[in-house]
């Protein structure tokens, strides 16, 4: 029972955050519906065509891209990860003592390791 | 009471309809972009049953990092979708094949489920009372099961290395800017000061 009443403070806690979304929502949609219906709309075929700097697109969005963008992207993930083990740290901090804080000190120092790794092996730089 | 149920109903409307616009698009790009809204669905229903934290982790991780990861694949893959379309009735019948048997399989665990006795109880209590969903997690992960915490850290260091080491080519010929060199330059080395008579060049 005392379950239950935590659960919907909790949800009455997030209510603003979904009231929040429904008014974005609403608001996205009177700005794609509203332009559709309000404009005038005079479709041309020289209107609709691609246009890119004055120029016809010449060739597809698709094309073959460095692979070290992917290598900042999953190095990015990495560090995500990491950070997303240190909030419920950093909210129970003063209830884990000494040995909560030198435990994660330890996992940042494993990751530090990465870290020095992948700088010194120049995966940071851009040549 | 009916406020959250209403959410339910919505949150899970929109992501069984995203999930299934995310394979039945045309653009891989649009695919991805209906990942993300499954995915703020999903946060939308753990914060409905109370997982705050595992909804944010969602938005944070899924969000933030594995949509932009596949985005990147989407993009990256020079892929003629008309081309891979080309064979598509004549592996027709071998994919229905392979999704039978899932559905079978499917099928199979389904109504093999049977309810636990113990379930019950662990259900109606998977937060202690009066503490946050961050809290109770941090409470127990850094001391009680700090060993498979620094093992998760092991886990995240093999995975840089081994994105480097499959990634990362140094190619030859490009030039890296070395900072211990550009400052310790001096002006005498490289630059000369010559003093050219009118009419002879230098």
């Amino acid at each position: 029972m005392s379950s239950q009443v935590m659960s919907t403070e909790l949800l009455s806690q997030y209510l603003p955050i979904l009231i929040f979304v429904g008014i974005a929502a609403v608001i996205a949609a009177a700005m794609l519906f509203g332009s559709m219906l309000v404009a005038k709309q005079k479709p041309d075929s020289e209107k609709l065509s691609a246009y890119e700097c004055g120029f016809e697109p010449f060739n597809d969005a698709r094309s073959k891209f460095d692979v070290r963008f992917y290598l900042v992207a999953i190095l990015f993930i990495i560090f995500d990860l990491e950070v997303a083990f240190l909030f419920p740290w950093a909210v129970s901090l003063g209830r884990i003592g000494l040995f909560g804080f030198w435990s994660m000190m330890a996992f940042l120092g494993i990751l530090t390791i990465g870290f020095i790794y992948e700088w010194k092996k120049g995966a940071l730089d851009w040549e | 009471m009916i406020l959250p149920a209403l959410a339910f109903y919505l949150f899970a409307a929109v992501l069984v309809l995203s999930g299934m616009l995310v394979i039945t698009a045309r653009n891989p790009v649009h695919s991805v972009l209906f990942l993300i809204l499954a995915f703020f669905n999903a946060a939308g229903l753990f914060v409905l049953i109370g997982a705050e934290f595992v909804a944010m982790i969602l938005v944070i991780v899924y969000v933030g990092a594995v949509a932009v990861l596949f985005l990147f694949v989407v993009m990256m893959l020079d892929i003629n979708f008309q081309e891979l379309r080309k064979g598509f009735l004549r592996y027709l019948p071998a994919g229905l094949a392979v999704g039978a048997a899932l559905l079978a399989e499917l099928g199979l665990v389904i109504s093999g489920w049977v309810y636990a006795g113990p379930a019950d109880s662990v259900r109606a209590a998977p937060t202690p009372e009066s503490v946050g969903n961050a809290q109770a997690l941090g409470d127990l992960l850094y001391t009680q099961y700090a060993y498979v915490f620094e093992a998760s850290g092991l886990v995240l260091l093999v995975a840089m290395i081994g994105a480097i080491v499959l990634t990362l080519r140094s190619r030859k010929g490009t030039r890296r800017q070395v900072i211990a060199d550009q400052v310790s330059r001096r002006r005498d080395d490289v630059v000369a000061v010559v003093k050219v008579r009118t009419g002879e060049g230098v």
